[in-house]
């Protein structure tokens, strides 16, 4: 008669191969390749490297082929991977400066030493659906192949120079050393080891670098919601896009027995200056504050939000009055990972007969003294 | 397979998945024994650790897989139960991820088992010395859901500032007649820190007074650990005139009849049907079978 709780072990692995059935689909349709969901799929490859925290394009297309394009499974599959691999070394600070770009534009100034960028964007497109696509054809280009535009590492890139570079040589804006840990003029520019997120357990207060760490990983979603949330008023500090850049850098390290750096790859990176609301005392002039987002792939829309969320998060460290949810760290830092978050809002769906038994004998008993207290109130009133 | 590199003691690799012993490098393991001793010496204490992502969500008991992939052996013999139930879907999960990554023994014998990884009960049959009881913690701190900042609760902590909880059982009782907290019902560990017990039923409480078996508690997407070492001091907070009290029945098991372990109802039809039937299924199957020999007797 009851049987809802046996037999756990079958109903696992038969939803298992249900599920197999499911992803795969219909088998009279070709079957997706790996490499066609890394080509093809490449916006949601570059949400899954970025917040999974791992560069590897083919595995992410993999993660994302095994999870049916959910992107925060995919996400979890690269994560529990990532953890299991070994740390040989941390990489030199990389180089935004020298990024072999792709696309760099500035809302701050119409020209610039580097020029305006546009590149592959969706930004200007109108948003009406190509049935061209449905029709499974190819769109002719009748633009020449723009591949080539996209320099190959051999080459040597060329410098260029960023936005705030300007600000920062005519004292306008803070330099890009200033953390929170208040480094005066004059002290050393030598930042210490960034700490390490995936390490350590999180810590309040938390420095930028843990916090940019938290962010870099942090939910796309809700990242942009609090971005939004400081524009519109809750924490709002009145940013510019000073720059945004994405493009190929490479990735050094220097072993302690060669001495010197060695490139070991380059990867693809989007990054983004903000200009925000300036400020000054008595003692300092007044000048632009910053904020700052980075995060793997053609990520621009999470680098915006994380550029605004950086920004409200350094309220205390700028004297500003810590009053939005957007500037609260332990709010921000404690929520913004989804698997965390998916997690625990997902445990619901795990049994919980036992605290709910608990629940409910209390609650009849409960009901059972208001009745009698009732009867009680009605027998006197009686009487 | 690419994991094999992690391995750092060749001696505890298992050669089936590639993957160290117990999943966890044997770093991480040392890592998290550092904390989990620094635990024991604190009774109740909150120790921040290095919480890494497992393969199975967080809140679907990562914190206790940690817990238990660091002190479990080869010659350990494992026993997961959920809601009291070795056959419930995330027990039957967990105990197949460490039977896979580990190769140790099973059972679903609580005297049997030298490591019971538990979410939400205590086992009714007495636990003994040299065993230990792993639990999985969703929220470990005892004063989240009053003050939401980590920063707050330390310092209420560290200035054994807990006053705050007994006017949250009083407001119970003046607005109910009664503590209304019946599940992850706050305790006082050795005399200092309050703990969060997990949401086992209070009925479960005074199990882990003075209890011979280890206790240990792991929340992995809080990244903390804690523990209380066999025979400690472990007091359900009340009040003099409120004492604290379990809840019971006053129906039997329909099974094995018993009257004094923790009842979880099954709806039986839509017209009110209902059964109570013991939660804990390993006890309830023992009484099943001594009770049937008796009969035979």
């Amino acid at each position: 008669m009851y049987v809802a709780v046996k037999g756990g072990e079958q109903a696992i692995d038969q939803a298992h191969s249900w599920l197999d059935e499911t992803r795969r689909g219909d088998t009279s349709l070709p079957e997706l390749s790996v490499a066609q969901i890394r080509d093809q799929m490449g916006l949601a490859v570059d949400r899954v490297m970025a917040e999974g925290s791992l560069y590897d394009p083919e595995l992410a297309a993999l993660a994302l082929k095994q999870a049916s394009g959910d992107a925060i499974e995919a996400i979890f599959l690269l994560r529990a991977y990532r953890t299991t691999l070994p740390r040989f070394l941390a990489s030199l600070p990389m180089e935004t400066n020298s990024m072999a770009i792709r696309r760099r534009i500035s809302a701050a100034y119409k020209d610039l030493p580097g020029g305006q960028v546009l590149g592959p964007t969706y930004d200007y497109t109108h948003r009406l659906l190509d049935f061209t696509l449905l029709a499974n054809g190819e769109r002719a280009s009748s633009l020449p192949s723009t591949q080539s535009s996209t320099q190959s590492s051999d080459e040597t890139v060329e410098d260029c120079p960023r936005v705030l570079d300007f600000l920062n040589s005519e004292g306008l804006i803070e330099s890009p050393l200033v953390d929170s840990n208040h480094l005066q003029p004059g002290e050393s520019a030598e930042p210490e080891a960034p700490a390490d997120l995936t390490r350590q357990p999180l810590d309040y207060p938390a420095g930028r670098d843990l916090r940019l760490q938290a962010l870099a990983r942090g939910d796309e979603g809700f990242l942009l919601a609090l971005a939004y949330s400081t524009q519109r008023g809750y924490g709002r500090n009145h940013p510019f896009a000073g720059e945004i850049r994405q493009g190929e850098v490479a990735v050094e390290i220097a072993p302690e027995e060669l001495g010197f750096a060695v490139i070991v790859g380059d990867i693809q990176v989007s990054e983004c200056d903000m200009i925000n609301q300036f400020i000054g005392t008595e003692t300092e002039a007044p000048r632009f504050t910053r904020g700052y987002g980075l995060a793997f792939g053609n990520s621009e829309r999470k680098t915006l939000a994380m550029a605004l969320v950086d920004r409200a998060l350094r309220a205390r460290e700028l004297g500003e009055d810590v009053v939005s949810p957007a500037q609260d760290e332990e709010f921000v830092l404690a929520h913004c990972d989804n698997l965390d978050s998916s997690g625990f809002v997902s445990h619901l769906k795990l049994p919980h007969y036992v605290d709910f038994q608990s629940e409910l004998v209390l609650l009849r008993r409960l009901r059972k003294e208001f009745q009698e207290r009732k009867s009680d109130r009605q027998e006197v009133k009686q009487t | 397979m690419t994991n094999a590199s992690l391995n750092h003691d060749t001696n505890t690799q298992t050669d089936s998945t590639g993957y160290n012993f117990a999943y966890l490098d044997e770093q991480t393991k040392r890592m998290i024994r550092r904390c989990l001793l620094k635990a024991v010496a604190v009774p109740g204490y909150q120790v921040p650790f290095g919480g890494r992502e497992m393969p199975l969500p967080y809140g679907w008991g990562t914190g206790g897989m940690q817990v238990t992939a660091t002190v479990i052996g080869r010659d350990d013999v494992l026993k997961v139960i959920d809601q009291g139930a070795d056959d419930t879907t995330n027990a039957v999960s967990i105990r197949r991820f460490f039977a896979r990554t580990a190769g140790i023994a099973t059972t679903e014998s609580t005297r049997e088992a030298s490591i019971i990884q538990t979410r939400h009960r205590i086992p009714e049959t007495p636990l003994s010395h040299g065993q230990v009881l792993v639990y999985q913690v969703p929220i470990p701190d005892p004063l989240r859901f009053i003050e939401p900042r980590e920063t707050e609760t330390r310092k209420m902590h560290a200035l054994q500032e807990y006053g705050v909880m007994h006017v949250k059982l009083y407001e119970d009782i003046s607005r109910f007649g009664h503590i209304a907290t019946t599940y992850a019902y706050p305790v006082k560990v050795n005399g200092h820190y309050v703990m969060d017990p997990s949401p086992i039923p209070k009925f479960d409480n005074p199990k882990m007074h003075g209890n011979p078996a280890l206790q240990l508690f792991g929340a992995g997407r809080e990244k903390r650990v804690y523990a209380i070492p066999p025979f400690t001091r472990v007091e359900s907070l009340d009040f003099e005139d409120h004492p604290f009290e379990i809840q019971g029945w006053d129906r039997t098991c329909e099974f094995c009849g018993s009257d004094h372990s923790f009842l979880d109802e099954v709806v039986t039809d839509d017209e009110g049907g209902r059964i109570f039937i013991c939660s804990d299924t390993d006890y309830c199957n023992q009484r099943l079978e001594t009770g049937a020999s008796q009969e035979a007797v």
